[in-house]
């Protein structure tokens, strides 16, 4: 086995794999660039080298940086992880050259896998489902429609070089695939500089399942079921779960035995993924195969319980692997979901910045539920503008898919972020979508369900009652307190009114509140009387930024923050201002005239004299209210000018390299 | 008997209504709440007491013998508790002959005053109002002098608040001016001493009474308010929230409950909280935040001179008054703005024995013409008297900057700081280092590579904390995540600080 190994990679893979190599005994070297100074990986590892600047281009990105960081250090072999190197042949090929181990598959492997149409002719060879298509170069509009004819329709026109979408066009019939060949030609020239098309059967409605495979140096492969990465937003996986909902035994064996044909045909020696696109028919067809580890790779561990990283190493290492197909067995179902720092409301524009606070959830196995949790951050540490946004990777195991969604959605309620925005909220509410928790899945699932992106989603039903039952309970705690300050007047108690009347919002919530013993109850008012008693109770203290506790029995766990006489709450995907009045003081707040948000002024002046750095925005431009106008350079530090609403910028008046006044018009909105 | 004792309910009840029913509406209707409303919101729920409630105008001129009078002539006062404490006010009732202020109206502002002198307690105004009763001439106007007096001689003795929910002009406006704080209610109040019309007249300027004295403009361009609310609402259990923090009088020490955080804990975030580069801005307030209990923090004008913090938190279940140069705002420079409001809040709390915690990241004060023409060398003089005039226990912590005449400024251990630490990130030093090599190696200007050499020097022998800690300018070099423990450790040690200024009839502060 290896004495020392390097991690080409950052964020939460790197942390990941020195997790194993730590547990094997395996010293770790980590690299990191300028960006990364500060970063987990580094702290965790034994070593760290230095390999440059921030962009990945000039540092993670660097065979030559790679391969002398590991000469500098002793490090016998190096794990990828994902993304930046981990599926360049020429990689693999420059460490076997120094003599270094490549903890991946061959270089002939990722080469044979690389190309899609070349992956695609092996996988036909290797008897493997293909989607029906002609994969050779077509001539004419003429060639087309026979094809098409051919696949049955409706099919998908595609561009060979391409990728996102672009050169890509879905015809149902002949006069549209004649069209449809025209115009995916000229953009695949267009946007691609190859006009290239190939035609294939297009899937209504498809499903993104993959295989996972595992292979030795001694020839023997075996698969470890399927993981379903089906809900994705531009064509970006965000929740991925293991098993399938999809798929039974037979389908689940029809596709690892072809997944291991594939594996098998190209001399596949380390942990890899067949993907493949489902119907919901159960057909299914090849897509590409992926020569390295996946992101989603611990929803495999749950259901597994083998270690592929460390499966990943020792087969490296020339150890025969030690599992046989039969020992395979799944257990429990997995959920994974994708955390990271965009901002869902703002149509999941990426935030960066400093993580003021950062509390994910505690990790570890009880009452067969099991959080883990895989992440590169801390609180304190950067979002930094470099690289992939990704904050964690939060994994629920659980018995049944209901109970480890239940258990995602009370892991990701108790997972506190601050200082950057994130899309917990839109996992919360993703976990209490009916369609997935039904597990009616496509690809389009997210385009589907959320056609107008994802808005603020109103308390509702018991998610209301349960927050104001919660805001209820924080208020009476801080109001215990405050009758214990000191300097009152002897003579006389404050007397305390049970009735409370709590705003989520704009939703005005009637109950009564007090408290029994540890807990606290609290009876909803319906129809004039007071409801059956709810006990709320919680361990938690004011200045926490997680409440859990048990709402009626119900284990619940919340974000609280403070606000102007309230808090705000979040909450299975409900984020809301809660105010919690008494009867005089609700009254009183519904005589209030309801106000607009509106930020000062149309202009954004210069707050200081300075220099203008830059100018973030264009004229003509919808901004965002907290989105960045332009940086102004003054005393020598860097301030930066942020919409304080919504708008359209009307006019720029200064220009990058301007000297500016105080009080000097930067811009101007509509 | 029991007539007699009915009617007592009667006058009551009439005296409630104010100026009736369709006034309390209109009240209503404008946003606003009534003067007994917003009481019966600030006070303790059944704790308020009113006193004058029968008290009439004594007035005959113009008619007003022959007029309606209505019992409580337009202001409310009373006593009551918030969260069991003591508290008094009066309230400017809109309804009633629109809360202008009579020679009886200014006898009941008097009467509550001079008690809550008496009572060693605070009072709290709350005012709508439309200026001195016309009909009644000087008498008003001696009225509103014999509130000014009392006003300053309370001044420093008891904590006194005035909130603004409506019009608050002429007359009216120089009691406020005179207290500790001073709230507004946005879009609904204003404040000035000549009103729209009479600026129009005089002047040709054409303004709205929102521009010329809303919230908008006090809040942030005029500093005369200390903050400013949503609404009525908002604003009095605001208010409720301050009073927590005070203290009921000078001697009576500041209020404690028991708090939920630990005095021991450690905030590891704080350790990352300096950005590499010494010229990336970093939220001082995230200090704030992670060092007061259960990150409780009332700001004190929050709007207004946004590069210097103040405010209010608590440590340990007391009181503790915050000063904090901002370095996401103008770099945290001291101005002629920052450093007044960060000299009446050091002020107040050396009036009322809160302890004050200084966080200093300052690059200097902030050079040009218009803040030398502006008075930058009195303005600045006023923080620096107001901190070297302490008694209270001052603890003092430089994060990064502490540039210049700035540091000398800024709870210095010259000056009068009790415990004064630094982060290891801590540059203590006359300027910053780019500046400091134009200067000392002016022959050196040209060659570039020899500045940077004489740059990473200075850099290395003066861009830290450990020159000032050799001489004992510094008390200790302390982590980040330990700050709170800290600084906790050391507010304990001062509970008992007993420090004196010589005899004299009074200090004579910049103003």
């Amino acid at each position: 086995m290896f004495k020392r190994i390097l991690i080409a990679n950052r964020g939460e893979i790197a942390c990941r794999v020195i997790k194993t190599a730590r547990r094997m005994g395996i010293e770790t070297v980590a690299v990191y660039s300028d960006a990364d100074r500060d970063a987990l990986h580094v702290s965790m590892a034994d070593h760290a080298v230095h390999i440059g600047p921030a962009p990945a281009a000039e540092s993670y990105l660097v065979i030559e940086k790679i391969v002398a960081a590991c000469k500098a250090t002793g490090a016998q072999a190096v794990h990828p992880g994902y993304g930046f190197l981990s599926e360049r042949e020429a990689f693999a090929r420059a460490l076997a050259d120094a003599g270094i181990v490549f903890i991946g598959p061959n270089p002939v492997a990722i080469a044979a896998m690389g190309d899609k149409i070349e992956s695609k002719k092996a996988a036909a060879k290797a008897n493997v489902s293909t989607v029906p298509g002609h994969l050779g170069v077509i001539e004419d509009d003429a060639q087309a429609v026979k094809i098409a004819r051919e696949i049955g329709y409706p099919v998908m026109i595609k561009a060979s070089a391409g990728g996102g979408g672009k050169g890509m066009r879905i015809a149902h019939s002949e006069s549209e695939v004649a069209e449809g060949f025209a115009r995916a030609r000229s953009e695949a020239k267009s946007s691609f500089g190859d006009d290239r098309v190939f035609i294939e059967k297009f899937i209504v409605n498809p499903r993104h399942i993959e295989i996972q495979v595992l292979g030795d140096k001694h020839g023997n492969i075996i698969y470890l079921g399927e993981r379903e990465c089906s809900i994705q937003r531009r064509n970006q996986k965000v929740i991925e779960e293991a098993p399938s909902p999809l798929l039974d035994e037979a389908m689940r064996k029809k596709m690892g035995e072809q997944a291991v044909a594939l594996a098998r045909a190209v001399g596949y020696d380390s942990a890899g993924t067949v993907e493949f696109v489902a119907g919901q028919d159960k057909s299914f067809f090849f897509l590409e195969m992926n020569t390295r580890l996946q992101v989603e790779h611990p929803v495999t561990e749950l259901i597994t319980g083998i270690d592929l990283v460390e499966q990943m190493i020792r087969v490296a290492a020339g150890e025969k692997l030690a599992i046989r197909q039969g020992d395979v067995k799944l257990s429990g179902w997995a959920v994974e979901s994708r955390v990271y720092a965009e901002d869902p409301y703002r149509n999941f524009l990426p935030s960066t910045g400093r993580l003021t606070a950062y509390r994910p959830p505690a990790e570890g196995t009880h009452d067969g539920i099991t959080v883990r949790n895989d992440t590169g951050v801390y609180e304190g540490g950067e979002i930094s503008i470099f690289y992939d946004p990704m904050i964690a990777k939060l994994v629920t195991h659980a018995p049944t898919r209901i109970a480890a969604i239940d258990a995602q959605a009370h892991a990701l309620d108790a997972f506190a972020i601050d200082g950057i925005r994130h899309n917990i909220p839109f996992l919360s509410e993703l976990m209490h979508h009916p369609r997935w928790r039904d597990g009616r899945l496509s690809t389009g699932f997210i385009a589907e369900e959320f056609p107008e992106g994802f808005k603020q989603v109103a308390p509702d039903g018991e998610r209301a009652q349960i927050l104001a039952a919660v805001a209820a309970a924080i208020d009476l705690v801080q109001g215990e307190r405050k009758r214990r300050i000191s300097g009152q007047v002897v003579s006389r108690a404050v007397t305390r009114e049970r009735r409370r009347s709590v705003w989520l919002g704009e939703t005005q919530i009637e109950l009564a509140v007090q408290r029994e013993g540890n807990a606290i109850a609290v009876q909803f008012v319906e129809g004039g009387g007071e409801g059956r008693p709810l006990a709320v109770s919680s361990a938690w203290r004011p200045g926490e930024p997680v409440w859990s506790g048990t709402v009626g029995g119900k284990p619940v766990a919340m974000q609280v923050r403070m606000t102007v006489n309230g808090f705000a709450l979040s909450y299975r995907g409900v984020e809301v201002k809660a105010s919690v009045y008494t009867g005089r003081e609700a009254a009183a707040a519904r005589l209030m005239p309801v106000k607009a948000a509106t930020g000062s002024g149309k202009s954004v002046l210069c707050p200081m004299p300075g220099l203008v750095r830059a100018i973030a925005v264009v004229e003509g431009q919808e901004v965002k209210a907290g989105e960045t106008l332009a940086v102004v350079e003054a005393m020598k530090m860097e301030n930066v000018l942020r919409a304080e609403r919504d708008g359209v910028v009307k006019k720029i008046f200064a220009r990058p390299g301007d000297s500016l006044a105080v009080d000097a018009v930067i811009l101007e909105f509509a | 008997m029991k007539d007699i004792l009915e009617k007592l309910e009667a006058r009551r009840e009439r005296a409630r209504q104010g100026g009736g029913q369709a006034r309390i509406d209109a009240q209503h209707k404008r946003g606003k709440l009534t003067a007994r409303e917003r009481i019966d919101l600030l006070m303790d729920k059944g704790s308020f007491e009113e006193f004058d409630m029968f008290v009439e105008h004594r007035a005959t001129d113009f008619g007003m013998d022959k007029g309606q009078k209505i019992p409580g002539d337009g202001v409310v006062i009373g006593w009551g508790t918030v969260n069991g404490r003591t508290v008094f006010v009066f309230a400017k009732d809109f309804t009633v002959f629109g809360g202008s202020l009579s020679e009886t109206h200014a006898q009941k502002i008097m009467k509550i005053q001079d008690m809550a002198m008496k009572a060693r307690a605070p009072i709290v105004g709350l005012f709508d109002a439309g200026g001195a009763r016309i009909q009644e001439g000087v008498a008003a106007l001696a009225g509103y002098a014999e509130v000014f007096k009392r006003n300053v001689v309370a001044s420093g003795v008891i904590p006194q608040i005035s909130v603004i929910m409506g019009p608050c002009a002429g007359g009216d406006v120089y009691s406020p001016a005179m207290t500790d704080f001073i709230f507004m209610v946005k879009d609904t109040s204003y404040m000035f001493v000549t009103g729209p019309d009479v600026v129009k007249t005089v002047t040709n300027e054409i303004v709205t009474a929102e521009e010329l004295g809303g919230a908008s403009v006090h809040a942030t361009k005029s500093s005369i308010a200390d903050g400013a609310y949503d609404n009525d609402v908002e604003t009095l259990l605001q208010m409720r929230r301050l009073i927590d923090f005070l203290p009921s009088s000078y001697s009576a020490g500041v209020p404690e409950w028991p708090s939920f955080d630990n005095i021991d804990r450690e905030e590891m975030s704080l350790d990352t909280l300096i950005p590499d580069n010494p010229n990336k801005p970093y939220d001082i307030k995230e200090l704030i935040l992670k060092v007061v209990d259960e990150g409780d923090f009332f700001e004190i004008q929050a709007a207004f001179a946004k590069n210097i913090v103040t405010g209010f938190g608590r440590i340990a279940g007391r009181t503790v008054g915050f000063v904090a140069n901002q370095p996401m705002v103008l770099a945290g420079v001291l101005d002629s703005d920052a450093s007044r409001k960060a000299a009446r809040f050091v002020r107040f709390c050396d009036a009322f024995e809160i302890p004050i915690v200084t966080f200093v990241d300052v690059p200097g004060f902030l050079p040009g013409t218009a803040q030398e023409y502006g008075g930058l060398i009195k303005h600045g003089a006023k923080l620096l008297f107001a901190y070297s005039q302490c008694t209270v226990p001052l603890v003092t912590c430089i994060t990064r900057k502490a540039f210049g005449g700035a540091f000398d400024v800024m709870a210095s251990k010259q000056i009068g700081g009790d415990v004064n630490y630094a982060w290891p990130t801590a540059q203590i030093a006359v300027m910053g280092a780019k500046g400091a090599v134009e200067i000392i190696f002016r022959a050196d200007i040209g060659d570039a590579d020899k500045i940077a050499a004489r740059t990473k020097e200075y850099e290395e022998k003066f861009l830290s904390p450990f020159i000032a800690a050799e001489r004992g300018y510094i008390d200790d070099v302390i982590m980040p995540h330990s700050t709170r423990r800290r600084i906790a450790r050391a507010l304990a040690m001062l509970r008992g600080k007993k420090a004196e200024m010589p005899a004299r009839k009074h200090d004579n502060l910049p103003l």
